[in-house]
């Protein structure tokens, strides 16, 4: 059995992600594992979405509804707040995450708890509840099981999905059998018989848990209702047994109305697991007397979400519903992972979302993309995220070495007797470098291409000379 | 005689004189008076895509009063066409990117040909260029005309959808992950043994003819190179 | 400012030049072509999804063999409760007392074709949620009329704010290379009988 070494931990912490990657890239189990798995996922969705005659339809309707959430985002919160008040939740705001926290760690203790079951969610994730808990001397247990394979392997996520994506079965059965205190002697790596060791794991803390964390996938207006679209029934155990429910949940996942469900509960499955619909959706709505938690909190979370609203380009990104299809698709996820994002929303979401969220932290993730559009055309919500990261890339900064060529260049060009000019150099230029019609090695920054790729040599007859010759 | 002009992209200007002189070939075949406005230069996508819209909408301006007098403007370049269509309405406004077209969607869909008579007796494998089948929407159009040429044996590409790499700078400022993408793709056109590796954008062959030059496999050609032939 | 008044605000503020929504497009679909036999196709769904699928209400016991004791809504019909198992009443079982019965039997609010999808809203028949999560083994007794082709037809049939749960197969996981593995947390073994 190997020694386990948390995934994350070999990426340097804070690096750019072109650093981070290469680091991701020298991993063969891990790539072996995610392009296994996202081949396998890729496939499932093709097949289910495909199945729907009506698949652009919905894909339209939800990018609309979506851009119509966003703009009447006030009018909706308030109405979502009221509906659900009415019902018999508590709703709290919070502006940041460290607000969000301390609403949550206040809620837990009023309950007279010290421990707490969660339903995985990618909210929480971005606060950093658990580590917030943990500092508060309160403890959160992840239920998910990718969720439970992380948090054992003391790792971090990779996915918005499935977090546990960059370990195969054999991994797994060794992280269980080293860290779960009650995992069955001589457990294979059957993902059967690993799912039957978690279930044995969580049962009892399922049974006796007095306040559950959860996050939600959609929170609708009209009714105050609240749902988590899942698998295992883990989700369903957190929303049903425990005493007090406190849901956090990001501003943006409002939907208008009840009935808007049958679009995105389309959408949403086909989209993330591959599968026609999930195995569980729970609904509900405030308290429900003698069914589930007597006491029910929501937590409407902004962290960083307002400002992305204000971005007229950018604000698509808030129409996301995690369905992590953009992930599954990308040719540059899956190569590195998302361990080499540096933020909680990895792959190609996550480099539109990330820099928008915190401003000025995360400059280089709309870079992670040869804006091959594969996330585009795969996004149940149609968030044209290549749009996105050639926008990102406007308002950023650029280092002075690239400000300085990329001027030089357009100089050339916007002049075209220079350009002409500067075309005929260029085949005198490369003479030093050339072996055998190929340019090979270049000094830097040009180095940065001849490292791994030839460069053909200039022609001897450009375009230009043929056609004027012609023209004679 | 209906007049096109002819856009034949920076890459090409500097790199590839084969590619232009092969669509002038074509749509001279076809029965067009082809113009070639010599101050063009570049639609700008390197600095837009690279975040420098300054110079980018300069540019795209610069595209405008080259070709703006125009009704059909051809290019053997599926990103270029691209940028015209997608980026020069937010740059400039100007809706110049309705005229541009990428070659094999004026064959296909303006002259209505599929058939351009083109001989070409050997085994070729296409690879879909991100921008052109996803930006663009060129669908199968370059395969139908190439099912179309003579002599030719067409073999699938094993996963042809994946991008290449390439995406511009991506290829400096990622250079790492863009070379293991191209490790991919050299690997699978190497896999069905073609003679040649055809695809709609030079940019794209240049990276993965680069690729290949090094590890072995088809030769990368331009499908116009391919239309145009007919030995 | 409470943060309530400044997150309304912030999003006020972030708003102010936005352009106008756009008109929301309804093109899809809302029910399949009629010629669509959407029992054979539940069926087809349920089976994918690894539940059993029985026929009638003398098939209930067939589809509760194995279970001694089983939970039951007080208010399932006596036509339903049959077959020689013990059945439990839930007039607030405990959790323990939930753990401890073999099976759980129940109807449903509406059944979707397309998805192989069964509903419950805690109306008629059904019972509360810890009802049919805790015990390892469901049986859901589906009414002819109260299947859907398509999700949208059954959604306006549920009371919108009751707790509810939309069950697709037996509870399961992809977390182990996206591949799906039937049974953890929720009723592992998933018994549909339909009635005519
Ligand atoms: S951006 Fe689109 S594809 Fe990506 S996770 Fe969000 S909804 Fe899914």
């Amino acid at each position: 059995m190997s020694d386990l070494v948390p995934a994350a931990s070999l990426i340097p912490a804070g690096a750019p992600f072109p650093k981070a990657a290469k680091v991701a890239l020298g991993m063969p189990q891990l790539r072996r594992n995610l392009a296994h798995a996202t081949g396998t996922i890729r496939a499932k969705r093709a097949k289910v979405a495909g199945e729907l005659d009506d698949w652009e339809a919905l894909r339209d309707t939800a990018a609309a509804v979506k851009a119509n959430v966003q703009r009447r985002l006030p009018e909706l919160a308030v109405r979502f707040e009221e509906n659900a008040t009415a019902a018999g939740a508590v709703v709290h705001w919070a502006r940041d995450a460290a607000e969000a926290n301390r609403i949550a760690a206040r809620l837990v203790r009023e309950a007279g708890a010290e421990e707490v079951v969660k339903v995985k969610s990618m909210a929480t994730q971005e606060i950093e509840l658990n580590e917030h808990f943990e500092a508060e001397g309160l403890r959160a247990f992840e239920t998910d099981l990718a969720e439970l394979i992380v948090q054992l392997a003391e790792d971090k996520p990779s996915h918005i999905l499935v977090p546990a994506i960059h370990y195969n079965r054999t991994e797994i059965r060794d992280i269980f059998s080293q860290r779960m205190g009650d995992a069955p002697a001589g457990l294979t790596d059957d993902p059967a018989a690993l799912a039957e060791a978690a279930r044995l794991h969580l049962r009892r803390r399922f049974l006796s848990s007095t306040v559950a964390v959860s996050g939600a996938n959609f929170a609708v207006a009209e009714t105050g209702s609240l749902v988590v679209v899942e698998s295992e029934g883990n989700g369903r155990m957190c929303l049903t047994m425990p005493e007090t429910l406190i849901s956090i949940v990001g501003i943006e996942k409002l939907l208008p109305d009840f009935a808007d469900l049958e679009v995105f509960m389309q959408l949403l499955p086909r989209s993330s697991t591959g599968e026609r619909m999930n195995p569980y959706t729970s609904v509900w709505t405030g308290v429900q007397d003698g069914d589930g938690p007597q006491h029910v909190h929501i937590i409407l979370l902004d962290n960083g979400r307002t400002g992305v609203l204000a971005d007229e380009v950018g604000r698509q990104a808030l129409s996301c519903i995690r369905c992590s299809a953009c992930l599954n698709v990308c040719p540059v996820y899956e190569r590195t992972g998302g361990h080499a994002y540096g933020h909680v929303y990895p792959g190609p979401i996550g480099a539109i979302l990330a820099p928008q969220l915190e401003p000025g932290r995360h400059d280089d993730l709309p870079y992670a993309s040869s804006l091959c559009g594969a996330c585009y055309e795969v996004c149940p919500v149609k968030i044209n995220i290549p749009e996105v990261l050639v926008h990102l890339r406007q308002q950023g900064p650029h280092g002075a070495g690239e400000r300085a060529a990329m001027g030089a260049a357009e100089a050339v060009m916007a002049r075209p007797r220079l350009w002409r000019t500067a075309l005929r150099l260029a085949r005198l230029g490369s003479m030093p470098w050339r072996r055998k019609g190929f340019v090979r090695r270049m000094p830097w920054p040009a180095s940065r291409w001849t490292a791994s790729r030839d460069l053909p040599v200039p022609p001897k007859e450009s375009f230009r000379d043929w056609w004027k010759e012609r023209e004679k | 005689m209906t007049r096109v002009a002819l856009f034949i992209t920076c890459v090409n200007d500097a790199l590839f004189p084969e590619t232009p002189k092969a669509v002038v070939r074509i749509l001279e075949r076809l029965g067009y008076d082809v113009d070639f406005p010599a101050a063009q230069t570049c639609c700008g996508q390197m600095h837009a895509n690279s975040g420098f819209k300054k110079d980018a909408t300069r540019l795209a301006r610069d595209f405008d009063d080259v070709f703006g007098g125009y009704d059909a403007i051809v290019t053997p370049s599926g990103s270029c066409a691209a940028m015209a269509r997608d980026q020069y309405p937010h740059l400039t406004g100007s809706d110049i990117g309705k005229r541009v077209h990428e070659l094999s969607e004026f064959l296909v869909d303006v002259a209505g040909v599929e058939d351009v008579g083109a001989h070409f007796p050997h085994t070729v494998t296409y690879h879909p260029t991100c921008h052109g089948t996803r930006a663009l929407g060129l669908g199968d159009k370059p395969l139908r005309l190439l099912r179309a040429v003579g002599g030719i044996d067409l073999v699938d590409l094993p996963a042809a959808d994946q991008c290449c790499g390439f995406g511009g700078t991506f290829a400096l400022k990622n250079a790492e992950v863009s070379t293991a993408m191209l490790a991919d793709k050299c690997a699978n056109a190497a896999a069905t043994s073609a003679e040649y590796l055809a695809a709609a954008d030079n940019s794209c062959l240049t990276h993965i003819g680069g690729g290949i030059s090094r590890t072995g496999g088809p030769r990368p050609i331009h499908y116009a190179e391919i239309l145009a032939s007919t030995a | 400012m409470s943060a309530r008044d400044e997150i309304l605000a912030r999003m006020r503020t972030a708003l102010k030049d936005a352009s106008a929504p756009p008109a929301v497009p309804r093109e899809y679909r809302r029910a399949l072509d009629l010629e669509v036999d959407i029992v054979a196709m539940l069926i087809d769904r349920l089976v994918d999804y690894k539940a059993n699928v029985h026929h009638g209400a003398a098939a209930i016991e067939e589809a509760l063999a194995g279970a001694r004791r089983v939970a039951v809504p007080a208010d399932l019909p006596a036509e339903w409760r049959v077959g020689g198992a013990e059945f439990v009443e839930d007039r607030g079982l405990t959790t323990a007392e939930l753990d401890g019965v073999d099976a759980v039997l129940t109807g449903c609010a509406a059944a979707v074709a397309v998805s192989g999808t069964i509903m419950l809203d805690a109306g008629a028949a059904q019972g509360r949620r810890a009802l049919t999560l805790v015990p390892d083994h469901h049986v859901v007794v589906v009414r002819r009329d109260q299947i859907t082709g398509h999700l949208a037809e059954a959604l306006p049939r549920l009371d919108r704010t009751a707790p509810q749960t939309w069950i697709s197969g037996p509870s399961a996981t992809s977390d182990i290379e996206l591949q799906r593995v039937e049974g953890v947390h929720g009723p592992r073994r998933l018994d549909v009988v339909l009635l005519d």
